[in-house]
Formats: C-alpha cells, structure tokens, sequence
C-alpha cells in the first residue's frame, strides 16, 4: 500500500475545552476521529457518521455541529467543547448532567454526550426554553431508550435549578 | 466501507481569488480538479460511507468574501456561505422572505443548520432539498464567478437536470438575491407567502414534497402566482403553466381541480426510497390547493 506523502498531512491546532491541543492528521479526517483516536477524547460517540443522530454533537467555535461532517481542515485553530469541558471540575458535575442523572435522561448511554451538547447549546441561546423550543433544540439528537420524555424533564429540570 | 483518506487531498482557501485560481486549474493526474467544499453537510455524508468520489477537495470556509447578508432598499443578497442558521435569525428575511425562513427551520435540525449553507444547498443539486422551492417562489437570481468575470442567471435557469446546473467547473456560486418590494409599493400589503415541507418527521427527513408559493391576493384572485415544488422532478421546479391556469380568472372549486390537473402534467414525480409517485402527486395537488386557500384568506389587519 501507498504510504501517505508527509505533504498530505495537517498540523492541526486545537482549543479543546480550553486545553490547547497539537496533531497530525490527514486534513479530511472528520473531527470525530481525531477527538477520540488522536486526542483520546472518547467521551463524544460515533452513531450514525452521517449527520442524522447528534451522538457526535460538539460545540465548535460556540455552535452545536455533528463531529462526523466535519473534516479536520475546517476545524484549524477552532475552540472545540466536548462533554468532557460541560463539568466544571472531576469531582462534579453541571446542572444538566445532574438533572440527566435524577431524572433517568441516560440509559445505555450512547446519545447522553450529544444531547448535553445539544442542551448545552439550546440553553446558551434559550436559558428559559419553552417546551417548544426544547423540543426543537433537542430534535437533531435521537435517542433510542428514554422516549425522550425524561430526557425534556431533564432540562427542565435544570434550568429550574439554575435559575 | 469508511473512505480511504489517502485517496483524498484538501487544502483551505484564504481568499475569492485564491479559490477561484484553484478551480482554474485543470491537474492532468488522476485526482482531477479541485471541488468546492463548504458546510460539508452533503459532501461529508457521502464521505462517512466511503462514497464521496475519491479526489481534490477545496475548502471555502475561510473565504471572507462569501460570508454575509447585505440588504439595500432593492434587494437582499445572500452570499453562498450564509448558513441556514443565519437565514433564520436575520430580521428581514423573517419579516420579507417567510418562506425562506421556514425552509432553513425545516433543513435538517439545529446543528445542519449551523453548517449547511445557501450556497452549497443550491451547487449540491439535489432535487430534495428545501430552500431552492423557496428562492424560485421569490425570483431568485444567482450570481456566478470565475477568473473569467461574474454573470449573473435567473435562479429558475440554473438547475438543467437531475444535479446538473449551469455552474461551469471553474466557477464558485457567490450570492443569491432576492428582489424586495419596497414599503411603499401597495403590492406588498397583496403579498402572500406560503412554504410548506411533507415529509416523515420535521427534524432531520428529508422531503417527500415541498411547495414553495407566493401570489398576490387580489379580489379574490391570485395575480402573479409563482409555484415551486421539491421532491417531484429531477430538479427543483417551477410550475408556470399551473401558474397561468390559477391566474386566468377567479378561484373557484373548478380553476382549482384544473390546475391540479395541469400540476399533474408538469410535475414527475417517482417512487424512490421516500415515498410513492402515486402519494407524491396526491399531495402535490393537495398542497397546491392548501396553498390556494391560505393566500386567499383574509390576513389581520
């Protein structure tokens, strides 16, 4: 096989939940990739890889995106946030991952990461989210185990404790 | 299968004439030209599943020129990056071109929306997708450059077949622009507007029709109607023969049946993963009439 010319490689820098971040990688590896392989950032999860379930959601220069659509290329010198910068310290947690956890949001887990992300980013924009707009910030994540319900009361249930 | 990146080359664009000097180029190797690459919300999809053609990809995020919506007193001009989370915040697009708005709330869910963009919604081509009905229905025009010069086309003209266009291989799509009516012109208190999408669920679906219309309301008839469908031909559709049918007199249950019987002669609708041609002209016909029954209705002073 073809060994990949050094010249096709991107030396690619990174702000990840404010840590700044070095790689080499091939300039079309999706963003996904290099946060769990290269980076090691296993928290954000792979679903479908084609921009339908919002498991790989992250923030990327302050806006929800799907990892999996984004090639590393256009992610040069961007300020990333995965689920791993939503805790403020090890020992805790954020309201809304708190509220996922008393109000049974998570269950096997893969979708949780994305729709913190996508909860983080609904209430940057709505701090108060009517039911509506819950449902809307939350419509591009899929989650096959809650039925969603718990997964709203959850962030209701957080923005009652922040406020 | 996943792709295999080294069949991949990608570089970013800092510049308009940095980018267009690239897509000048016409390498002689197997890898072929360089292929613009924006949001990546359609180009990337095919990539995850190992389908996106094997060659050179151009990245235009970088490129300053293509970001932005300018207003002037005559038009509003979307440059080809304005993704359809712009579309959707921006004040008078929500209050002049509703039915844009509404097609960008309806592209996808909120992270497609804050990547996908006008300009790549239109190159990508696909037959299926949300905002060209809506440009059609408000007279689009586009605007295309190259390092041979700008022209400008009807938007109606650019799509030719099922995803070609009138995009030459060296050129970029810089801007859309939508004529406005000015606050003064008595048209604008006629204008009616309606959008609407079908499909399997209001996130994330794609269409299994959509119908972009604008009309004025006058007297109980529609001056003027423009209808644009998705998802029922190979391309993105104006229908101006129904048109005509709707505006030759006054709208009753048989001007009506009549151009639901012209729509059934201009549209082509197919059975695909989606959905059946049978249910696809049912409900084209259906929106048609819906649309009818909307911009007749009296709006609250």
């Amino acid at each position: 096989m073809q060994q990949l010319r050094p010249a096709e490689q991107l030396e690619l820098k990174l702000h990840v939940n404010g840590v700044s971040r070095t790689c080499t990688v091939h300039p079309m590896a999706r963003l996904l990739d290099v946060l769990r392989e290269d980076l090691r950032l296993t928290g954000t999860k792979e679903g479908c890889g084609e921009g339908e379930c919002g498991a790989c959601a992250v923030m990327v220069d302050g806006k929800l995106v799907c990892s999996c659509l984004i090639p590393a290329l256009q992610v040069q010198s961007a300020q990333i946030k995965t689920v791993e910068g939503l805790a403020p310290s090890p020992e805790s947690l954020d309201a809304v991952q708190r509220a996922f956890i008393e109000c049974g949001g998570a269950q096997c887990g893969i979708c949780t990461p994305g729709m913190l992300l996508a909860a983080h980013a609904l209430l940057e924009r709505h701090p108060h989210p009517t039911e509506l707009q819950i449902r809307e910030g939350l419509a591009g994540n899929l989650c096959r185990c809650t039925g969603y319900t718990k997964i709203f009361s959850a962030i209701v249930r957080a923005c009652e404790e922040r406020s | 299968m996943r792709a295999y990146l080294p069949e991949y080359e990608a570089v970013s664009a800092r510049s308009l004439v940095e980018a267009l000097t690239l897509l000048a180029q016409n390498p002689a190797d197997a890898r072929g030209r360089w292929q613009p690459l924006a949001g990546g919300t359609d180009l990337m999809v095919l990539f995850g599943v190992g389908k996106l053609p094997a060659g050179r990809y151009l990245n235009l995020l970088g490129v300053g020129e293509l970001h932005g919506i300018d207003v002037t007193p005559s038009h509003v001009d979307l440059r080809a990056l304005s993704t359809y989370s712009d579309v959707r915040d921006h004040q008078v697009l929500q209050r002049e071109f509703p039915s844009l708005v509404q097609a960008a709330i309806d592209s996808g869910a909120i992270a497609i929306q804050n990547r996908g963009t006008i300009g790549g919604n239109i190159a990508n081509a696909s037959p299926a997708a949300d905002t060209p009905p809506a440009l059609l229905s408000y007279d689009a025009e586009i605007e295309l450059v190259s390092l041979r010069g700008a022209r400008w086309l009807p938007y109606a003209e650019f799509h030719t077949g099922y995803k070609e266009t009138k995009r030459a291989p060296d050129e970029l799509i810089a801007r859309v622009r939508l004529p406005r009516l000015s606050s003064q012109d008595p048209e604008r208190q006629q204008f009616r507007h309606y959008y609407r999408k079908v499909g399997t669920r209001r996130a994330q679906a794609i269409s299994k029709v959509c119908l972009a219309g604008t009309a004025l309301a006058v007297g109980g008839q529609l001056v003027k109607p423009r209808l644009a469908f998705g998802s029922v031909a190979p391309m993105p559709l104006r229908c101006p023969r129904t048109e005509e049918v709707l505006a030759a007199g006054p709208l009753d249950a048989g001007r009506i049946q009549a151009a639901q019987a012209m729509l059934s002669e201009e549209i082509r609708p197919i059975d695909d993963v989606r959905s059946s041609a049978a249910y696809r002209l049912r409900v084209a016909q259906n929106l048609l009439a819906d649309f009818v029954a909307a911009a007749l209705t009296p709006r609250p002073a």
